[in-house]
């Protein structure tokens, strides 16, 4: 086995202090004060307000729409419909890429599904506007909606998630089971959710001739260009996407998508800057979703408690139109030592929005159908879940059989177990109560996310006043980039931060790839590190070639970049600064340009994964069946920890997301319109801070050479696995009432008291 | 957004003469009817700001121990002035269990008694429904029903009540004053609202240009100080709607239960008043099985409209909950999580 040690010796080192340091968002205050710049508070002169019109049903075809009644409507400027739009450039149904997603953009009068774009109304006022909308009246030829896990013929789909095969197998699932001591067969749902990002998805589109103006939150500014170009036929370099901060993004704000592109058509048709903003409404379809799933586990295993066999299969929708397919049962790939696997899906259409990627896609929806079973299992063979989970420990991968680049989740299981005083819970559920009579319920699940790298560059720039400048077209979407993006930038330049101009969020600076897959800090601060080493590598030469520099003759020994000087690393005494050095030099700046991208070589090598360990306390009302989450610890081994306490900030929302899959989170369907009848915050319930119990979040020391650079895995979407299969299995302890149908609802406790 | 007219009264009279003519709502901090105005839901012709009348934003005890709360008096105001929550502890903590703190801070009493149904058929206007549009039909009777009427409820309509606030009113015995074309009047809070029957697009008595202007509690509702709760089931511990809820008051002397008053929330169009309940704990110890009995009297006529039939299960657990609390005594201060049963493990301890 080779050892890809990517940090070994490189021939200048850097050295600061700013990764590994529990910095406070940068952008805090200005957030706080209401001053950060949101796409939907540009207001360039001139612009007027676009309103889409929305499809009330969920199939069919929309008839009439009474243009002539909201264009009457005193303000309305002009009316956007099938008919009277700016043409694109190319037929939005073709898929140019893979990470192309097909959208509504008045192409045709067809109705794919409730809450479709069918016009785009342009007015003085968003008042206005609103009005011409709603004076539309569309009506529509209607047919029967395809709505449900059941709605129609089931096929298996080419490939799940994002190019991964349908099926996969290891041994004989089936001679596993056969030969199994206790099985476990049961099938689990999981609903609908929606993204519900704070900030609803919003444009502000100029047209400056054929140039193009955008104010846009975005996960993937250079992916959204591009399908902008493409789309309206236009060159990059004419289009300028700034997305400096996003109110989240989840995924749903990852590919552009149909909503902003018409408000762009919207200012090239009416020759004006166009705002447009989905309401909260909106936001239940043509901006994607995790899809519902159904998924059966038959998992066997022996008298000792080991895993003969782990079968998982997926039912998913995709809507009538195009291909997402959660990957549900993949989440069985990496876990648990199971001899044999086997895992499939399929699907059936839907009258739906294309469901996409949202925070820990197939993941979360597996994690926690996955750890319900492993639990039931353990409970079955009379075994602590955490020794249960512990015997059947993955040393390598299961599916795959590669080494782990790395993986502390023992040392996960071990803190987390300690922190929440594990040891104590009884074997038997229904068991605890506290002093009021509730009953008490202490559950656990494995967390698991895949270590996954981009493509990104960086520029990286040391000026003769002793600053230095990182510029990267990276994403705030609230996780804190704007904070660790330039700790790490900070320290490859050898500079205090406060010395370093960051720049980010505009699609005029190097490519950052996508914030998405829990790698953008991976993926961005590999490009920043590779930056660094280069601008350094630029400056050492200036000093280590000129006899007049005390580092003359350093070229081999090599140096060392620190708070703004060079240093021999064979001699600390002899160093000089950057000032010194440029002067010398006579140049006002020195740039490089680095990137960052996967190591195929380490992919092949080892499986990459951060692990973690969720334990969960829920209390529950014997007789109301009301539940409460009261504790939660979670042990996570992500890698290098850029910024502590972004990170566990960013852990605290995973597992609040996780504990809402659980508890709280479901897209309720009208089982005959295909209408989604909660999509607003009132009745789409997510966790209130009241719901939220304390939190407390461990991250456990690893070191992993192999997955980038720095080492970093990445954090944004693992919290939500574990953390939901904890919540449910706490609620089994509690109750002793195992319930496979998500979120847990009152009336499924009410059965016995 | 539809164009309207907006005028602002200066006095009750020309309130009422301004909202008389069709078209026209009152006004009062729009916790609901801006949210329906921008869903559609509602396109009046013309709103009647009232918040600006003077004297209706005052709490007083009349000369015969009557409480007499203005319509204009903030929810928040009023369950946090302290003689309020300490006379009728059981409508203060439904009045802290409803909403959210920044809904209670603008939201009005006299709002509170006219807030519209939840129910997701009524706001979605691509949906059938009888109470928004006549006539139309009911889309929730074989829709997705499972947080809808269990008492009351008709073929043309399932639809809940939501208010936290009048179900301990209803409990009792609140009244309301109404300013009206013909004067004023007064009449039970129990007779404000109306079951759907065929009719579910009329919510309340109240007719064109009625504004209430007050509620009374009457001398009586303070008898039950020391044994009232409200109690609330919900899917999330703030901001959400009960499932089911329940006020329960109790006076007990000499070890039994000389009157007793119960109602529950989240089960009809109105805020359901239990009297056979109440009959039977009269006179009784407030045993657990006297609690039991007085929960399926409570519940004797429900049936489900749909999904919903562990609503009346639930309701019963919650009676009898509600009254084994109430016997219990009111807690010196209203818990941490009001009206929640986990009131007394939140660690915190008062709201």
């Amino acid at each position: 086995m080779p050892e890809l040690n990517l940090t070994s010796a490189p021939a200048h080192l850097r050295h600061g202090s700013s990764i590994g340091q529990p910095l406070t968002r940068r952008d805090g205050v200005l957030k706080v004060k209401g001053q950060a710049t949101y796409a939907a508070d540009n207001h360039p002169p001139g612009m007027l307000f676009a309103v889409m019109a929305v499809s009330s049903i969920a199939r069919g075809r929309v008839t009439s729409l009474d243009v002539a009644a909201a264009k009457g409507h005193p303000g309305v400027v002009d009316v956007m419909t099938p008919d009277h739009k700016p043409e694109l450039a190319i037929d939005p149904e073709i898929k140019t890429n893979p990470f192309v997603f097909r959208m509504e953009v008045l192409q045709s009068d067809e109705v794919r599904y409730a809450n479709q774009p069918i016009a785009v109304v342009i007015a003085e006022t968003l008042e206005a506007a609103t009005e011409g909308a709603a004076l539309l009246a569309p009506r529509y030829e209607v047919l029967p909606a395809l709505v449900g896990l059941d709605a129609g013929e089931s096929f298996v789909p080419p490939v799940v998630g994002v190019g991964n095969p349908t099926e996969n197998h290891l041994g004989d699932v089936e001679a596993g089971l056969a030969a199994a001591e206790k099985q476990i067969d049961a099938i689990y749902e999981t609903p609908p959710q929606y993204h519900n990002a704070m900030e609803p998805h919003a444009i502000v589109a100029a047209w400056d001739g054929d140039r193009l103006q955008i104010d846009m939150p975005t996960q993937g500014l250079m992916l959204s260009l591009a399908r902008v170009a493409e789309l309206f036929g236009i060159a990059h370099d004419k289009i300028h996407i700034r997305s400096p901060f996003l109110g989240g993004g989840f995924g749903s704000k990852g590919l552009m998508s149909g909503p902003p592109t018409l408000g762009i058509m919207a200012a090239k048709l009416v020759g004006r800057p166009v705002k447009l903003v989905l309401r909260r409404e909106q936001m239940y379809g043509p901006v994607g979703h995790r899809a519902p799933t159904r998924q059966r586990l038959r998992i066997g295993a022996d008298g000792e408690g080991r895993l003969t066999a782990l079968d998982h299969h997926a039912r998913t929708v995709s809507s009538t139109f195009d291909d997402f397919y959660e990957p549900a049962a993949d989440a069985s790939h990496t876990l648990y030592a199971a001899p044999a696997i086997r895992t499939a899906h399929d699907a059936v259409r839907v009258n739906t929005g294309t469901p996409l990627f949202m925070r820990a896609p197939g993941e979360a929806t597996g994690s926690i159908a996955l750890e319900s079973a492993i639990d039931e299992m353990a409970w079955a063979c009379g075994i602590d879940p955490l020794a249960f989970r512990l015997k059947n420990y993955a040393e390598v991968e299961p599916i795959t059989g590669k080494p782990f680049s790395s993986k502390a989740l023992r040392a996960c299981y071990e803190q987390g177990a300690a922190r929440f005083g594990w040891s104590k819970r009884s074997l038997q559920p229904r068991q605890m109560r506290d002093d009021a009579g509730l009953l008490v319920g202490w559950g656990m699940g494995t967390a698991t996310f895949p270590a996954l790298m981009f493509q990104a560059e960086a520029r990286a720039v040391l000026r003769r006043d002793g600053s230095g400048a990182m510029e990267i077209g990276a994403h705030d979407m609230g996780q804190g980039a704007w904070t660790a993006l330039a700790q790490i930038a900070a320290d490859e330049l050898g500079l205090d931060i406060d010395r370093v101009e960051f720049k980010a969020g505009s699609s005029d600076l190097p490519d950052a790839g996508i914030a998405g897959g829990s790698a953008h800090t991976a993926t961005a601060g590999a490009a920043i590190h590779s930056a660094g080493a280069a601008v350094i590598a630029k400056l050492a030469d200036f000093a280590t070639t000129d006899e007049r520099s005390p580092l003359f003759g350093a070229g081999n020994a090599g140096v060392i970049a620190r708070d703004g000087r060079l240093i021999r690393r064979d001699d600390e005494s002899r160093g000089e600064s950057y000032v010194e050095i440029l002067a010398r030099a006579g140049v006002a700046e020195v740039e490089a340009r680095g990137t960052g991208a996967p190591n195929p070589a380490a992919m092949e090598e080892y499986a990459m994964h951060a692990h973690g360990a969720v334990f969960a306390e829920v209390k529950v009302d014997p007789e109301l069946g009301q539940i409460r989450v009261t504790r939660m610890v979670g042990a996570f081994a992500a890698g290098r920890i850029v910024n502590p306490h972004l990170v566990k900030s960013q852990l605290f929302g995973g597992m609040i997301w996780g504990m809402s899959f659980a508890l709280h989170e479901e897209a309720i369907t009208d089982r005959r319109s295909g209408r989604i009848m909660n999509a607003n915050l009132g009745e789409y319930h997510i966790p209130v801070n009241a719901d939220v119990p304390p939190l407390d979040v461990i991250t456990v020391e690893e070191h992993d050479p192999h997955v980038n650079a720095l080492g970093i895995k990445g954090v944004g979407e693992i919290g939500i696995t574990g953390s939901a299969g904890a919540v449910a299995n706490a609620v089994w302890h509690a109750t002793g009432v195992r319930v496979r149908r998500f979120p847990i609802k009152i009336e499924e406790l009410l059965t016995q008291r | 957004m539809k164009q309207f007219d907006y005028v602002r009264p200066a006095t009750v009279a020309e309130a009422v003469a301004a909202a008389a003519q069709p078209g026209a709502v009152y006004l009062a901090a729009g916790t609901n009817l801006l949210d329906l105005m921008k869903g559609g839901v509602s396109r009046p012709d013309r709103l009647v700001d009232v918040t600006h009348l003077g004297g209706l934003d005052q709490i007083e005890t009349l000369a015969d121990g009557s409480l007499r709360i203005g319509a204009l008096v903030s929810n928040a105001d009023l369950a946090h002035d302290a003689n309020f929550a300490k006379s009728y502890p059981a409508v203060a903590e439904a009045l802290l269990s409803g909403a959210s703190a920044q809904l209670r801070n603008a939201a009005t009493v006299g709002g509170n008694l006219l807030q519209r149904t939840r129910c997701a058929y009524f706001y979605d206007t691509a949906s059938r429904c009888n109470k928004r549009e006549a006539g139309s039909g009911c889309d929730a009777r074989e829709g997705e029903n499972r947080t809808h009427a269990v008492l009351g409820w008709s073929e043309s309509c399932i639809a809940t009540h939501p208010s936290d606030f009048c179900v301990p009113l209803v409990a009792l015995d609140a009244v309301v004053e109404i300013e009206g074309k013909t004067g004023r009047r007064e009449i039970a809070l129990e007779e404000l609202h109306r079951l759907p029957g065929n009719t579910p697009e009329r919510d309340s008595a109240l007719e064109a240009g009625d504004l209430i202007v007050a509620v009374r509690l009457p001398p009586a509702a303070r008898g039950f100080a020391t044994h009232a709760r409200y109690l609330k089931v919900r899917e999330r511990t703030s901001y959400a709607f009960a499932v089911v809820s329940a006020a329960a008051a109790l006076r007990i002397e000499n070890g039994k239960v000389a009157e007793a008053r119960l109602a529950l929330g989240g089960v009809a169009a109105k805020p359901w008043r239990a009297r056979a309940a109440e009959d039977v704990l009269k006179g009784v110890a407030p045993t657990a099985d006297a609690f039991q009995e007085a929960a399926w009297r409570a519940l004797t006529d429900a049936k489900p409209s749909g999904d919903n039939a562990y609503k009346i299960e639930l309701a019963r657990r919650i009676v009898v909950r509600a009254l084994t609390l109430a016997a219990a005594g009111t807690p010196a201060r209203i818990p941490a999580l009001p009206a929640s049963p986990f009131a007394s493990t939140s660690g915190a301890i008062h709201a």
